[in-house]
């Protein structure tokens, strides 16, 4: 599904050149649940947004779906990105004047659906998540768990084969992040690959293999069955910190 | 072009932004409004002033006589001119000159008819007087060529005179006593640009037979063939030449010789006016570019604030192009809109006044006594001026809603 190799990426900073990435190798199979961990500059983000084509790289090869992802005009990445990838936000990006219902249905007008239609199917995400008596609030009249919710609706219309998220609980509370993660793993069950960023350990341990990132390098990659371990560690970790 | 969903996307986001909405529409109209006020204002000041103008010929000049002031030929100054009926043929046969009225003063003359009198001016003319100062015949006649050849006793009266000495009765047939000599009214006018039609008109020949004129004339009231200003001081020149050759003073001598050219005054007039429609449109271009501004400075706080929003969509799948077109037809349709009721607005306000110039004015209108008329603004510099403030808009908006949707979808969302 995903296939990145030596995947090199910098960043000019005025004079100085920042090097984020040195070379990433991943492979990402259909359907599964993968959390990118590290610490905050070590390139988690940068990684996640070549993923879902909203930076390019300098140096390497990503293939998605077997199609290589290079060079593309702004118009075909934009085409690619509606048809293939959901980004769920750290900060949720609904749009604010935009009600709960036109905001999941917004990227169905970028793909010519008329608007009855796609209000309609809007609706049926939206009941899916739990939020169709709020279809008519208005962003700033929900609760972040719910606007969460929302905006996974919104990834989730275009009928994806990813799902990018980005932090997607970086601004909840542990209760919601939880539902949040249960709807995440919902999503992954029905055969969509997910794929979040975190820096939460126990959010990474609900995922099936954690990429952990140092430096703009993979450090380690921890798979389902070692997640046991992963979980020691991890509070192993809680109690010296 | 036409895709109804994407205006509804438009309409929908205009609805739920009011605020910028009505600050971008507002500074279009506002300098439309401003620009019809200001055109219209000074169109509606010319065109009064030019209908003022336009009540007596507009090509017309007097000539009279005084005394010389300046030797000449041995003749010593302080010497009367006086014209005579010769001048009067040979005025009217000089080139440039169209008609020729001449008149002789009577000084003061009663009108009596039946018990009632009253002094009036006695203006005795030619026919020709009627192309110069443009008299309104409610009844009857003016003076013609027949009257002046055969020396008719008849008189054209003013309405004033009518109603002074016939009260409701009929004057056409009657016949008034002037200084006790009886004369047949055949007319009864209005000067049109006055309020008081206390003349009577009487053929000039009739008056020097009858009231001791001999051949003396005092003054003539011409119309010129001359379409510029240079063309009018040529004929006015070449007169000038004539009768101080004929009645021997300097060409140079004013008193001998006073004119009036209303042609001059008029181009004069109409120059002071162009001055004033340049300056006009000086201000109005300003105004225009107050407006340009302001829709620019509107549009770029609208794209600034819409950074985010052009992250998101492109993240979701919105093509560059799409997004700037969402900014610009949203910018077209606002400004369109705005430019249209500024057009209005500002078209209706001037009909209005126009309106309720004429109502207030009322008959003073009709007469002439006014100094601002049809107060409109052509139809093609308002629509033009809409235009530029929608290009301008446009434009303003398409710089940088291309910055902002060429700018990377992480960068775009990052923007708090």
């Amino acid at each position: 599904m995903i296939t990145l190799n030596n995947i090199h990426k910098s960043y000019v900073m005025g004079s100085s050149k920042l090097h984020v990435l040195k070379g990433i190798d991943l492979d990402i199979e259909q359907g599964e649940f993968v959390s990118i961990m590290g610490s905050s500059g070590s390139g988690k983000s940068t990684l996640l947004n070549i993923l879902g084509m909203l930076d390019n790289y300098d140096d390497g090869s990503y293939h998605l779906d077997n199609r290589l992802i290079a060079d593309m005009s702004e118009k075909k990445a934009a085409q690619l990105r509606n048809e293939m990838v959901g980004f769920v936000f750290q900060s949720f990006n609904l749009i604010s004047f935009k009600n709960a219902m036109e905001n999941v249905a917004l990227p169905l007008y970028y793909k010519g659906v008329n608007r009855k239609k796609r209000n309609a199917i809007a609706m049926e995400y939206l009941e899916k998540l739990g939020l169709a008596p709020w279809a008519s609030h208005m962003p700033n009249e929900m609760s972040g768990g719910q606007k969460q919710r929302v905006a996974i609706a919104r990834a989730l219309i275009s009928q994806p084969k990813i799902i990018l998220a980005d932090e997607p609980t970086g601004a909840l509370d542990t209760t919601t992040s939880y539902e949040v993660m249960e709807i995440l793993k919902e999503i992954n069950e029905a055969g969509i690959t997910v794929i979040i960023v975190t820096h939460e350990h126990d959010i990474a341990a609900m995922t099936q293999k954690v990429v952990r990132l140092k430096d703009g390098r993979i450090d380690e990659i921890i798979r389902n069955g070692e997640l046991k371990a992963f979980r020691h560690t991890y509070t192993k970790e809680l109690e010296t910190a | 072009m036409f895709d109804l969903d994407k205006w509804q996307e438009i309409l929908s986001t205009i609805k739920k932004n009011k605020m910028r909405t009505f600050l971008t529409g507002f500074s279009v109209a506002w300098g439309i409004f401003m620009l019809m006020i200001l055109l219209g204002s000074g169109n509606g000041l010319s065109n009064g002033v030019a209908a003022n103008f336009m009540n007596d010929a507009v090509n017309a000049m007097w000539i009279w006589t005084g005394e010389t002031t300046i030797a000449h030929q041995g003749l010593k100054p302080g010497r009367p001119i006086q014209f005579r009926n010769d001048d009067y043929d040979l005025i009217e046969k000089l080139p440039g000159v169209e008609s020729a009225s001449g008149r002789y003063f009577m000084g003061n003359t009663r009108y009596s008819y039946e018990n009632e009198s009253g002094e009036y001016t006695t203006v005795t003319c030619h026919p020709e007087l009627n192309d110069v100062e443009k008299m309104e015949l409610i009844e009857g006649r003016f003076i013609n060529e027949v009257d002046i050849l055969q020396d008719r006793k008849v008189v054209v009266i003013g309405k004033d005179i009518h109603t002074a000495l016939f009260k409701e009765k009929p004057a056409l047939g009657e016949y008034v006593r002037i200084n006790n000599v009886p004369f047949k009214v055949v007319g009864v006018c209005i000067e049109p640009g006055s309020t008081r039609n206390r003349n009577a008109y009487m053929p000039v020949s009739t008056a020097q037979k009858v009231f001791n004129g001999s051949n003396r004339l005092h003054n003539f009231a011409l119309t010129i063939d001359g379409k510029t200003l240079q063309e009018s001081q040529e004929i006015e020149e070449r007169i000038r030449n004539t009768f101080a050759r004929k009645h021997r003073f300097d060409v140079t001598d004013e008193s001998a010789l006073g004119m009036y050219n209303k042609l001059e005054n008029y181009i004069q007039t109409m120059r002071i006016f162009q001055a004033i429609k340049i300056f006009i449109w000086i201000i109005g271009i300003g105004t225009l570019i107050a407006g340009i501004v302001g829709v620019s400075n509107i549009m770029l706080i609208v794209v600034k604030e819409r950074t985010k929003e052009i992250g998101i969509r492109k993240a979701i799948g919105a093509s560059p192009a799409s997004v700037v077109g969402l900014i610009l037809l949203e910018s077209i349709l606002i400004t369109t809109v705005a430019g249209y009721i500024g057009l209005v607005l500002g078209t209706g306000l001037m009909e209005l006044i126009n309106y309720s110039m004429v109502q207030s004015a009322g008959d003073a209108a009709q007469q002439g006594e006014t100094v601002f008329l049809n107060p409109t603004v052509d139809f093609g510099v308002a629509v033009a001026a809409t235009l530029l403030l929608v290009v301008a808009g446009t434009l303003a908006g398409y710089i940088p809603a291309k910055r902002a949707a060429s700018i990377k979808p992480i960068v775009a969302l990052r923007d708090e």
